[in-house]
C-alpha cells in the first residue's frame, strides 16, 4: 500500500510530456554510485497485518486505560470525554494545513483565537499564545522571553528545585550556547520564599512551579510576596501551573506571575505516552512583542465581516530568521484544539469539579496513607499530588502493586532528587474511585512485611 | 455565514459534560486557595458540537483538496495511521511507567529509530524532536558541543543558504551561534567559490536542504561536503525535502552528518492544523554518543528481547519532556510498514514524476527560473504574467482559492522575485493536477482579461482577504 | 514609480533621512523605505538618552511582512522621540518626511551629516533600485 494512484499509463502520459522515458531519469543528478540503494527494512505490509501486529504489540503495554493509575509526576490520567475526540477526528481540522491562507482556514484559525482566551482566563493573564510544544519547552521558551525582555543583558536565572526536574533539564539544553548561570535548584529543601533572595540585578528571571513536583501548593499570598521581592530586583517571575487545578485554584495571574508556562496534556489529550501534547504560555499584553510562537487575532475581511489571522508574525523566524524570537514553526494546534474543547465540554463548573474531585480523592488517599505503619506523608498543603517516605524501596513496592493487584504506581522520587530516597510521589485523579483508593492503601498496608 | 464565538453562544447555567459525583469523603479545601469563578463558556453539548463541526467546515483540507505547497509535503494522511494511533495500549500509556510495562512501546520507538536510521543511512536516530525546527535545533547543539570536546572553541559560525528556510538562521541563533549566508549560483546549486571562501576555522558546519527550496538536488553535494569537511566543519541536513529522495539515495552516504526528518511531511502524519509534527535526528557514527535522550536500546534476542532507555554519554540534553511525540511516532511506523522499500521509493518517483509533469506544462505560461533543469519534488515558478504586469504571486495564490484549491507557497524562497513553490506530492492522481494546470492556465488568460477577478480574489471563500495591518495595528488576541 | 524626495534632508544608502537643526538632527526614512516597508504597524522607537552611533542599527519598524533596522545616519544622543507613533503608525507612510518622523538627536558631531547624499543624489540612487 503506498497510497499512490498513478497507474503505469498515467505514468506514461505524464513521461510523454516531461520528454523522458522512464522515472528514474529524472533522478540524474543523484550520484550514480549512491542512486537506488538497497533499504533493508521489512518488506510492505497491508493495513489489515499492520493493524493486527501493532494491536499484539500494544496489548504488551500495561496501560492506564485498563487499569488503576497512580502515577502523574507531569502527565496525568484524566477523562477525556468522547466529545472532545470526536472534534479532533474531523479531518478538516486534523488533515488542514498551518492557515497561512486564512480565507480557508477560519475553522484552525477561530478555534485557536479561543483556545487562546480560554488560557488566557484560566491562568489569569492577559494574552496567550498559540501553544507550544509541550510544558519543558514553553518553560524553557519562557526564560528566553525573560532574556529578551533584558535584551540579554542580565544573564542569571533563578530555577526552584520544585520545578520539574525535566523542564530544568530543558531549559539547561535550550539555553546552553547563551552563557547564562543558573541558581536555585541545588536542594529540594529551599522553600520558594527563598528564591527571591537569590535574585540580583543580573537575574532575568525566577522560575518557580505551583503545585511544584512534589504536588506542594504556595498559597496566593506566598506566591504575591515572592513576585514582590522578584520584582524589586527587576526581574521576572515565571510560574509553571497545573491546568485542571486552575479550575478550583487562584491562578498565577491574580498573584503576580509575568509569565505563565505549563503542560496542557491534562486537558483533554491522551497520555499518549508521553506526547504530542502542548505548552500553554501566557504573559502580559506589554511584553507581547517578546512572545515566541504563534498568535491568532481577530480583524475584518474587505466586506467587514470578521475574521482571524496570525499575528505578529515579524517576531517569528519566517520573517525575522536569525532575529526571531525563537525557532519555532508550530504550535501544537490539535492538541491546543482538544484543549479548548475539552474547557468547553466542562465549562467552568465541570473543570471545578474534575479539580474538586482530583482534590478530594488525593487528601482522602493521604489520610488513609498517614494511618499506615511504615509510611510518613510529606507535610504541608497539596492539590491532587503528593509525597510519601516509604519503608521499602519505591521500585520494589511498585513491582509488587502491578505484579499482585495490576496497579500502576506512583513515580520514585529519588530518581531526582538524592534527599528523597525511598519516597514516592502518589497522584489521584477524578477517574481513581474509591475502590481503588482503598486497594492501593491495602496493598501498601500489606507490603511492609513483603 | 460566520461563526460566533464560543463565548457568544455560551449561556449561565448551561452545561456539557458532568463528571461523577464524589464517592470519598469530601476534605477541607482552604478558602484562600481558591480562586473566583473562570469566565469560560458554558454551553450545553449540542451546542458545542455544532460549533466545532460549523467551524471544520470553514476549513480546507487535505481531505478536501490538493495543497501544492513547496517544502511542506502535503501528502494524504491514511487513516490506518489513526487506527494504530488510537489502540489503548499506545493512548492510554503513561511516559513514566517502567520499562517492563512499556515494551510495546519501546519495541515500536526502537524499530522507528533503525528503519529511519536505514532509510538515511545513519548510525543513530533520536525521536524525541517534536518537529523540524526543534531538530534542528539539537542538530546544531550537537555540532557546536562535538567542536567544544575536540577544544575547539573558536567555530562559532554556522553557513546557512540563501535559500534556506527562516528556521535555519533562527535555529542557529537560538544555539548561540552565527548564521552567515551563502549565495546560490546562476544553476541553483550552492555557490562552491563563495563557498570555499566562507570556509575557515570560525566555521562549524553548513546547513544544507537538499533538495533545496528551488527544489534542485544539489549538483555537486559531495564536492560542498568534501569542502565542509576538509576545513573542519560538519554539515547539517535539513529533511524538509526527504519526499524527493526517499529511498533513491541515503544522506548519511553523501556526507551529511546530522539530520533532520520530518514526520508530518514525508512519513504521512497529519499536519492538525499547524501541529503537532515529529522532527526525527539522524546522525553518524561519530555524533551517536551527542543526540539528545533518552533514545531506546535494545538487549537479548528472539523471547528475551528486551528494550530499555539510555541516555547518549555526551548528549546534548534533554530536548523537551518524555520521550518525543510517541502518538506522531506510532503513525509514521505505522506508514512506513504499510509502504515497505518497494512503496518508499515509489513514493519519491511518483512525488518527482509529479513536479516534473507539472513543471512541464507550466513553465511556458509561468517563468520556471530554473526550467532548464530537472527538478524534484517541487519547483519554483514566478507568479508573473508577461502581459500583465500589475499582477502579483499573490493575485494568482488568492484566484486559485476560486478555482477550489489551496494556493502554493508564496514569496519564499527569498531568493526568486514573486515566488510561487509547488510540490503536488506522489498521493494526487493525474486528474487533480490536469485539473490544477487547467485552473492555473485559466487565471494567466483573466490576469489580461479581468485582473480584477484576480485582485478582488478570492470571491468564493468563507471571507474574503483578510485585513492583516488592522490585525497587527489593533492586536486583538483575546476575545472580550 | 513616483517617489517623494525632500530638499532640505540628507540621506544615506540604508533610505534614512536627517535634517540638521542647529546642535540637534531630526531622523526618519525616505518615501523609497516606506514604500518597500508597506503598512507600517509598529514603530520600536529608542530610548530618550540612548546613545545612537552612526550606520549602527538602532532601532526597528515593523510592517505586516518584514521588520526594518533603521540605521542612525549620524551620532548622538536620542533628545525625543515621535510618540505620535504609537497609535499611529500610518504616519511613517503617509507623510515620511513630516509628520512620521522618528526620534531627534542631540548632535556629537554637527559637521557629520554632510558627509551625507543631498536630494539629487538620493533620488540617483534610488533610479538604479
Amino acid at each position: 500500500m503506498s497510497f499512490i494512484p498513478n497507474t503505469d499509463a498515467d505514468r506514461a502520459r505524464m513521461l510523454q510530456a516531461i520528454g523522458v522515458s522512464s522515472t528514474r531519469d529524472l533522478f540524474h543528478d543523484v550520484p550514480e554510485a549512491f542512486r537506488f540503494p538497497r533499504l533493508d527494512l521489512p518488506p510492505a505490509l497491508s493495513e489489515q497485518e499492520i493493524l493486527s501486529e501493532l494491536d499484539q504489540l500494544s496489548r504488551q503495554n500495561a496501560d492506564c486505560a485498563a487499569r488503576p493509575c497512580f502515577l502523574g509526576a507531569g502527565a496525568y490520567n484524566h477523562f477525556i470525554p468522547a466529545v472532545v475526540d470526536f472534534v479532533v477526528s474531523r479531518s478538516e481540522f486534523a488533515t488542514a494545513y498551518t492557515p497561512y491562507q486564512p480565507e480557508i482556514s477560519q475553522g484552525t484559525l477561530q478555534a485557536i483565537f479561543e483556545y487562546q482566551s480560554m488560557i488566557a482566563r484560566l491562568t489569569g493573564m492577559d494574552v496567550s499564545n498559540a501553544s507550544h510544544y509541550d510544558g519543558a519547552t514553553a518553560t524553557a521558551e519562557a526564560v528566553i522571553m525573560a532574556l529578551s525582555v533584558f535584551q540579554r543583558q542580565r544573564s542569571r536565572v533563578v530555577l526552584s528545585a520544585g520545578l520539574h526536574p525535566q523542564y530544568r533539564a530543558v531549559v539547561r539544553t535550550y539555553t546552553q550556547g547563551m552563557g547564562l548561570t543558573f541558581a536555585g535548584d541545588d536542594a529540594i529543601s529551599r522553600p520558594p520564599e527563598d528564591l527571591a533572595s537569590l535574585c540580583d540585578k543580573n537575574t532575568a528571571c525566577v522560575v518557580i512551579q505551583n503545585p511544584d513536583f512534589l504536588g506542594r501548593i504556595a498559597p496566593p499570598a506566598v506566591m504575591k510576596a515572592i513576585a514582590a521581592a522578584v520584582h524589586a530586583c527587576g526581574a521576572l517571575l515565571v510560574v509553571v501551573a497545573n491546568p485542571v487545578s486552575l479550575g478550583l485554584l487562584v491562578p498565577p495571574g491574580e498573584a503576580g506571575a509575568d509569565v505563565v508556562a505549563g503542560e496542557g496534556q491534562a486537558l483533554g489529550n491522551h497520555l499518549s505516552f508521553g506526547g504530542p501534547s502542548l505548552g500553554f504560555f501566557a504573559f502580559r499584553r506589554d511584553q507581547i512583542r517578546r512572545s515566541s510562537g504563534r498568535i491568532a487575532g481577530e480583524t475584518r475581511d474587505r466586506d467587514g465581516r470578521t475574521g482571524y489571522v496570525f499575528t505578529l508574525s515579524t517576531r517569528e523566524q519566517h520573517i525575522r530568521r536569525e532575529k526571531a524570537t525563537s525557532n519555532i514553526c508550530t504550535n501544537q494546534s490539535l492538541n491546543a484544539l482538544a484543549a479548548a474543547a475539552y474547557m468547553t465540554a466542562l465549562g467552568p463548573g465541570g473543570l471545578r469539579q474534575v479539580a474538586e474531585l482530583c482534590w478530594h480523592k488525593a487528601h482522602y488517599l493521604a489520610d488513609r496513607i498517614r494511618k499506615l505503619p511504615g509510611f510518613t506523608v510529606h507535610a504541608g498543603e497539596f492539590f491532587h499530588e503528593f509525597a510519601v517516605s516509604c519503608p521499602r524501596p519505591v521500585a520494589k513496592i511498585n513491582e509488587m502493586l502491578f505484579e499482585k493487584h495490576g496497579i500502576v504506581g506512583g513515580y520514585d522520587l529519588g530518581r531526582d532528587y538524592p534527599e528523597l530516597k525511598d519516597a514516592v510521589l502518589l497522584c489521584c485523579t477524578e477517574t481513581n474511585t474509591k475502590a481503588q483508593i482503598d486497594e492501593l492503601v491495602d496493598a501498601l498496608g500489606g507490603s511492609r512485611h513483603g | 455565514m460566520a461563526e460566533p464565538l464560543i463565548f457568544d453562544i455560551s449561556r449561565p447555567g448551561r452545561s456539557g459534560v458532568t463528571p461523577p459525583a464524589c464517592d470519598v469523603p469530601p476534605a477541607v479545601i482552604p478558602a484562600e486557595l481558591r480562586r473566583s469563578a473562570i469566565p469560560l463558556p458554558e454551553v450545553s453539548e449540542v451546542d458545542m458540537v455544532r460549533h466545532y463541526v460549523r467551524l471544520s467546515q470553514l476549513n480546507y483540507s487535505v481531505d478536501t483538496g490538493l495543497y501544492p505547497l513547496g517544502s511542506c509535503t502535503m501528502k494524504y494522511n491514511p487513516k490506518a495511521n489513526e487506527a494504530a494511533a488510537r489502540l489503548p495500549g499506545f493512548a492510554s500509556l503513561h511516559p513514566l511507567q517502567p520499562p517492563a510495562q512499556t515494551q510495546g512501546a519501546l519495541a515500536l520507538m526502537h524499530g522507528l529509530q533503525e528503519m529511519i536510521a536505514e532509510i538515511g543511512g545513519f548510525a543513530a536516530v533520536s525521536l524525541q524532536p517534536s518537529a523540524g525546527a526543534h531538530g534542528e535545533l539539537a542538530g546544531i547543539l550537537i555540532m557546536r558541543r562535538w567542536h567544544h570536546d575536540r577544544g575547539d572553541t573558536a567555530r562559532t559560525r554556522i553557513l546557512v543558504p540563501d535559500s534556506a528556510h527562516g528556521t535555519n538562521p533562527a535555529s542557529t541563533s537560538m544555539a548561540g551561534l552565527e548564521a552567515v549566508e551563502i549565495p546560490s549560483d546562476a544553476r541553483g546549486n550552492v555557490d562552491l567559490a563563495k563557498l570555499t571562501a566562507c570556509l575557515d576555522e570560525r566555521v562549524a558546519g553548513l546547513m544544507l536542504t537538499n533538495p533545496n527550496t528551488l527544489g534542485l538536488f544539489e549538483e555537486s553535494l559531495q564536492e560542498v561536503t568534501r569542502l565542509v569537511h576538509q576545513a573542519g566543519g560538519l554539515v547539517y541536513g535539513d529533511g524538509a525535502n526527504f519526499n524527493a529522495i526517499l529511498g533513491v539515495t541515503k544522506p548519511g552516504a553523501l556526507g551529511i552528518d546530522v539530520m533532520h526528518f520530518n514526520l508530518h511531511k514525508t512519513f504521512s502524519t497529519p499536519h492538525g492544523g499547524g501541529g503537532p509534527g515529529g522532527g526525527a535526528l539522524g546522525v553518524t557514527a561519530a555524533l551517536a554518543e551527542y543526540l539528545p535522550g533518552p533514545v531506546v536500546q535494545a538487549a537479548g534476542s528472539g523471547a528475551e528481547r528486551r528494550f530499555s532507555w539510555r541516555v547518549p554519554s555526551r548528549g546534548i540534553g534533554r530536548l523537551k519532556s518524555f520521550h518525543g511525540n510517541f502518538g506522531i511516532l506510532v503513525r509514521a511506523y505505522t506508514y512506513i510498514r504499510m509502504l515497505g522499500p518497494d512503496g518508499l521509493r515509489a513514493v519519491a518517483e511518483n512525488a518527482v514524476l509529479n513536479a516534473n509533469y507539472l513543471q512541464a506544462r507550466l513553465s511556458a505560461v509561468y517563468p520556471v527560473p530554473h526550467g532548464d533543469r530537472t527538478c524534484m519534488h517541487e519547483f519554483v515558478a514566478q507568479g508573473k504574467i508577461a502581459s500583465a504586469p500589475e499582477i502579483h504571486a499573490l493575485d494568482i495564490a488568492k484566484r486559485l482559492i476560486d478555482y477550489g484549491f489551496h494556493p502554493p507557497t508564496n514569496y519564499f524562497p527569498l531568493i526568486v522575485p514573486e515566488a510561487l513553490m509547488i510540490e503536488p506530492t506522489e498521493t494526487e492522481s493525474l486528474e487533480t493536477l490536469d485539473r490544477f494546470i487547467d485552473a492555473l492556465l485559466a487565471i494567466a488568460r483573466e490576469a489580461v482579461s479581468h485582473p480584477e477577478l484576480l485582485h478582488d480574489a478570492p470571491h468564493a471563500s468563507p471571507v474574503r482577504r483578510l485585513d492583516e495591518v488592522k490585525a497587527a495595528r489593533e492586536l486583538k488576541v483575546t476575545a472580550g | 514609480m513616483e517617489y517623494r524626495f525632500d530638499d532640505k534632508v540628507r540621506y544615506t544608502k540604508t533610505h534614512e533621512w536627517v535634517r540638521v537643526e542647529g546642535a540637534e538632527a531630526v531622523i526618519g526614512i525616505s518615501d523609497y523605505a516606506q514604500n518597500k516597508l508597506s503598512d507600517v504597524v509598529f514603530v520600536d522607537l529608542p530610548a530618550e538618552g540612548k546613545a545612537v552611533k552612526k550606520e549602527t542599527a538602532c532601532m526597528v519598524i515593523e510592517s505586516v511582512k518584514a521588520a526594518e533596522e533603521v540605521f542612525a545616519p549620524v551620532s548622538g544622543t536620542v533628545s525625543a522621540r515621535n510618540e505620535k507613533l504609537a497609535k499611529g503608525p500610518e504616519l511613517v507612510n503617509r507623510d515620511p518626511f513630516g509628520e512620521g518622523w522618528l526620534f531627534r538627536v542631540r548632535l556629537s558631531d554637527p559637521k557629520e551629516a554632510d558627509s551625507l547624499m543631498d536630494a539629487a543624489s538620493y533620488r540617483k540612487l534610488v533610479e538604479t533600485l
